[in-house]
C-alpha cells in the first residue's frame, strides 16, 4: 500500500494505482479525454493534470508514490485545462447543433463545465471525406481529437486491427490502413470504436427515417422485435437507472409509434436454442470431428471467423442469430398464419449492435423467405431518438405486453444478450434433450462475469462437456490456438462448445447502446465494467423471476415446430433458420 | 495486380527477426522507389503484421512513397500569401490540363501533381516549384507553359536514355 495526500485529503491505494484513480477513491473527479478504464492511456491530451510536489503531470498516467502531495484543481490548472481545450477546439467543427452525439459528447460536457464561451480564432478543422462504406457506422474524421481509443480497442480490445493512425503531426488521422473506407477494411464492424469515442467522430448509421417511412407507408404491415440487451439500456436514455429493465415501456412506446405488431428478439433465442441445441447434440454424439461447436449469433463474430479464421468454419453453428430468425418467421409462418402477403410485410428489428446492421444483408441466406427476412436494424440509441420525436413520454408510460405468438419468451432467451447467457440457455436444452430430465440447478456462475475467457465442466449424464466463454474478440484467439494445436497433436479436445461474444460483457455493452451522461453518473464517462454488470444483473434477474426458464418450454415455440417447422434441424429448418460461411479476404482488393 | 515476389523475398528475409519491419519496407522502396499497396499486403501476411500497422509505419516517415512518383513532381504552394494571390486557380488549371487531382500522377508517371504549405518566397507569391525549380507570380496562361517546359525536358531525357 501507498499513503499519499490529494488535496489534503490522506489516500491509501496500492502501488500501481494512478493517481487519476486515486483521486476517485476520495471523491475527486479530474477531467479526462484519452483516459478511459477499458484501455491503457495514450497520453494525449493533458486534461488530466495535476501538481505533484508543485510539478504539472498526467494524472491518468503517472502512479502514485509514497508521500506525494498531490494538488487536482487551483486557478493554474483550471487555466491549463482551458487552453488544452480551446487547443482542442480549435481543431474542431463547430457542429454539435447537428451532431448525433451532442448532449452525451464528453468534449461538449467539457467545454461546457469549463466556460468556453467561444470558440477559438482561426478554426483550422481539417475536412475529411466521411465514411459510412460499412452502412453500420459512420466515421467524421474531422470531429476526432485523435484521443486513440478507437485504436486501442479495435487493435488491442477487438484484435481486429481495422483502425490505425495515419500521417503524423497535424496531418494525423483514424482510419484504415491507407486511408481505404472501412467497408474495405477487416473491420467486423463491432461498433466497440463507437462506445469508447468520447465524441461524435464515430457514430451508428442512423437509418431512423426508413423507419418512419414504412410506419407512414399505410400499406405496408409493420413487425418491430427488440434484442434482449435493448430493455436493459434504452431507460438510460430517458434517466433511468443503468439495468433496469423496461421491457413493457417500450412495447407500449413501439405500439404507439404505430408498429402493427411487437414481437421479441428473446422469442428468436429460444427458437436459436431449439435449433443449436439439437445440432450440439448431433455433433456430440454422432459427428465428435465437428467438435467443439462455435455459437454463431453475433455477427461481428462471423465476420471475424469468415476473414480471419477460416479453417474454423465447419465448427461453427449453422444456426441463423436469433433477429434472422425472427425475420424469417415473420415472413412465412406469422404471414401463412394471418394471411398476409409476405411481401407487404416489414420486419424493423432494435439491436444493441451495429453489426447487426450488416447481418441482414451478410448474404443471400437472409432471404430465406423470398424476401430480404429483416429490412431494417436499428439500435437503441435510433429507438431511443425515435421515440423522442414522437413525443412519446417514455417515463411515464404504462408497461404493455408484446404481441403472440413470435413474442412469448422464456427466461433463458433473455439471457442470451449477456455473455455466458448463450451458453447458460443451451445447456438447459441439451441436457433436457440427452437425458430427458431437466436441469436441478439453472447457472452456471463459472461461465458469469467479466472475465475474458471463462470455462467449466458440465456433467451430462456420465459424460462430461468442457464449455469455454469468450468475449471481446481480442479473446478470442487464445481459445483457438489451444483448439487448433490439441487437433493438431491429436489430443483431447480441450472443449465441445465455445460461446463467443464480440463485445466486452455481450450484447449489454453492444456498439449500438446509449452512450449517455446521467444527471449524477459516476465518473468515468462511457461504457465500462460497472454498467456491464449492472445490465448483465438486469437479464439476469428477468431470468430468476421468469414463470418458465426453459427455450424448450416455451409454448409458441412448440406450437410453431408442431404447426410449420416439422423437426428442430430438419429440411425447413435448414432452409429458414440456418445458414452457410464462407471464406473471404481481409482487405477487398 | 503488381508482382510482389521482391516483398515476398525480402518478407521472408525479415521475418523472423523483432523490430524489422521498416528494413523490409526500406529494401521494397529501394528497388521500387516506392512501396505499391500489393507489397504492403504481401508483407502483412508473410511477417503476420496488421496491415494497419504497417501503414502506420509507412505514413509516420515522409521517406517512405506510397506511389510510383512522378518524374517531374509540380508543387503548388498553397500557403496564406500564394493563397490569397490565387494559387488555388492556378492549381485547378494545373489539375485541368494534366487530368490528375493534387496527390496524384499522370498514368505515364510524367508528372506528379502536390500542393505545399509556405516554400519561403512568400514575395514571388503565388509560387510553383517544380523538381526544385521555382516559379514566381504564376498566372492561369502559365500553367500550360511550365508543363510544355517540362514535358519537353522529359521526352529530350528519354532520348538520351534510349541512345545511351
Ligand atoms: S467497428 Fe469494431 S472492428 Fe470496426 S473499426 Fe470499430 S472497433 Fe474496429
Ligand atoms: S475517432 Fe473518437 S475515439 Fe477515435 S481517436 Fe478520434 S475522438 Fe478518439
Ligand atoms: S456481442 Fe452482441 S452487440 Fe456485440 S457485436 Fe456481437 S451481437 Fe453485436
Ligand atoms: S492525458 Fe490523461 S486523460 Fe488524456
Ligand atoms: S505562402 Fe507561398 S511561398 Fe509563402
Amino acid at each position: 500500500m501507498v499513503k499519499l495526500k490529494i488535496d489534503n485529503y490522506d489516500v491509501e491505494v496500492t502501488a500501481g494505482t494512478s493517481i487519476l484513480e486515486a483521486a476517485r477513491s476520495v471523491h475527486i473527479e479530474i477531467p479526462t479525454l484519452c483516459k478511459h478504464p477499458d484501455v491503457d492511456a495514450t497520453a494525449g491530451c493533458g486534461i488530466c493534470i495535476v501538481k505533484v510536489n508543485g510539478r504539472i503531470m498526467r494524472s491518468c498516467c503517472t502512479p502514485v508514490a509514497e508521500g506525494m502531495e498531490v494538488i487536482t484543481s487551483d486557478a493554474e490548472l483550471v487555466d491549463v485545462r482551458r487552453t488544452v481545450l480551446k487547443l482542442i477546439l480549435s481543431n474542431h467543427p463547430n457542429a454539435c447543433l447537428t451532431c448525433i452525439r451532442s448532449g452525451h459528447c464528453e468534449l461538449q460536457d467539457l467545454a461546457n463545465t469549463f466556460g468556453i464561451k467561444d470558440a477559438p480564432l482561426p478554426n483550422l478543422t481539417k475536412r475529411w471525406p466521411i465514411d459510412d462504406s460499412t452502412k453500420a457506422l459512420v466515421l467524421d474524421s474531422s470531429k476526432c481529437i485523435l484521443c486513440g481509443r478507437c485504436v486501442e480497442v479495435c487493435q488491442n480490445q477487438q484484435n481486429v486491427w481495422a483502425l490505425g493512425y495515419q500521417n503524423r503531426g497535424l496531418a494525423t488521422r483514424i482510419s484504415p490502413a491507407n486511408g481505404i473506407n472501412l467497408a474495405d477494411s477487416p473491420c467486423i464492424k463491432c461498433g466497440q470504436c463507437s462506445a469508447h469515442c468520447p465524441t461524435g467522430a464515430i457514430v451508428e448509421y442512423d437509418e431512423t427515417q426508413k423507419v418512419w417511412d414504412m410506419l407512414n407507408d399505410k400499406d405496408t404491415y409493420t413487425v418491430v422485435q427488440i434484442a434482449p440487451a435493448v430493455r436493459v439500456a434504452i431507460g438510460e436514455e430517458f434517466g433511468f437507472d443503468f439495468g433496469e429493465n423496461l421491457t413493457g415501456k417500450t412495447y407500449a412506446a413501439l405500439r404507439r409509434m404505430g408498429f402493427n405488431r411487437i414481437f421479441d428478439t428473446n422469442f428468436g433465442a429460444d427458437l436459436t436454442i431449439i435449433e443449436e441445441a439439437t445440432e450440439f447434440v448431433r455433433r456430440f454424439t454422432q459427428e465428435p470431428e465437428t467438435l467443439p461447436m462455435f455459437t454463431s449469433c453475433c455477427p461481428a463474430w462471423v465476420d471475424m471467423l469468415e476473414k480471419y479464421h477460416h479453417d474454423m468454419i465447419s465448427h461453427f453453428s449453422t444456426c441463423k442469430s436469433p433477429q434472422s430468425m425472427v425475420g424469417a418467421m415473420a415472413k412465412t409462418y406469422y404471414a401463412d398464419k394471418m394471411g398476409l402477403d409476405a411481401a407487404k410485410i416489414k420486419v424493423v428489428s432494435v439491436m444493441p449492435c451495429t453489426a447487426k446492421k450488416w447481418e441482414i444483408v451478410r448474404s443471400e441466406d437472409m432471404s430465406s423467405s423470398g424476401f430480404q427476412d429483416v429490412d431494417v436494424s436499428i439500435t437503441t440509441r435510433e429507438l431511443a431518438r425515435m421515440i423522442k420525436q414522437a413525443g412519446i413520454d417514455f417515463r411515464t408510460l404504462p408497461e404493455e405486453e408484446a404481441d403472440n405468438p413470435l413474442g412469448e419468451y422464456s427466461g433463458a432467451g433473455t439471457i442470451f444478450g449477456a455473455t455466458g447467457g448463450v451458453m447458460t440457455a443451451a445447456l438447459r436444452t441439451a441436457y433436457y434433450y440427452i437425458t430427458g430430465q431437466e436441469l436441478g440447478e439453472l447457472n452456471f456462475s463459472e461461465i458469469e462475469g467479466l472475465e475474458g475467457v471463462k470455462e467449466a465442466t458440465v456433467d451430462i449424464a456420465g459424460k462430461k462437456i468442457k464449455i469455454a466463454v469468450a468475449h471481446g474478440t481480442g479473446n478470442i484467439e487464445k481459445v483457438l490456438n489451444t483448439i487448433r494445436q490439441a487437433k493438431e497433436n491429436g489430443e483431447e479436445l480441450p472443449y465441445h462448445f465455445v460461446e463467443v461474444m464480440a463485445c466486452r460483457g455481450g450484447c449489454i455493452a453492444g456498439g449500438g447502446q446509449p452512450r449517455v451522461m446521467l444527471p449524477g453518473q459516476p465518473k468515468p464517462r462511457g461504457i465500462t465494467d460497472d454498467i456491464r454488470r449492472k445490465r448483465a444483473q438486469g437479464l439476469f434477474d428477468e431470468d430468476l423471476h421468469a414463470k418458465n426458464r426453459l427455450s424448450h418450454h416455451n409454448k409458441s415455440i412448440q406450437t410453431l415446430y408442431e404447426e410449420y417447422i416439422g423437426k428442430p434441424n430438419g429440411e425447413k429448418a435448414h432452409h429458414l433458420l440456418h445458414t452457410h460461411y464462407t471464406a473471404r479476404e481481409r482487405y477487398k482488393k | 495486380m503488381g508482382d510482389t515476389s521482391v516483398a515476398t523475398q525480402v518478407a521472408t528475409k525479415w521475418r523472423k527477426k523483432r523490430g524489422s519491419l521498416i528494413m523490409a519496407l526500406h529494401e521494397i522502396q529501394d528497388v521500387k522507389g516506392y512501396v505499391p499497396w500489393e507489397d504492403a499486403l504481401e508483407v502483412a501476411k508473410t511477417m503476420n503484421i496488421p496491415l494497419a500497422r504497417i501503414y502506420e509505419v509507412l505514413t509516420f516517415y515522409n521517406f517512405f512513397k506510397l506511389e510510383a512518383p512522378g518524374r517531374a513532381v509540380i508543387s503548388v504552394c498553397t500557403g496564406t500569401a500564394c493563397y490569397l494571390k490565387g494559387n488555388d486557380k492556378v492549381l485547378e488549371e494545373f489539375k485541368k490540363e494534366l487530368g490528375i487531382n493534387e496527390g496524384e500522377s499522370t498514368s505515364d508517371h510524367s508528372f506528379h501533381l502536390q500542393c505545399v504549405r509556405c516554400v519561403g518566397c512568400c514575395g514571388l507569391a503565388p509560387v510553383c516549384v517544380v523538381n526544385g525549380k521555382t516559379y514566381g507570380r504564376v498566372t492561369i496562361s502559365d500553367v500550360h507553359n511550365i508543363i510544355d517546359e517540362w514535358r519537353r525536358k522529359i521526352e529530350e531525357e528519354d532520348k538520351e536514355l534510349a541512345h545511351g
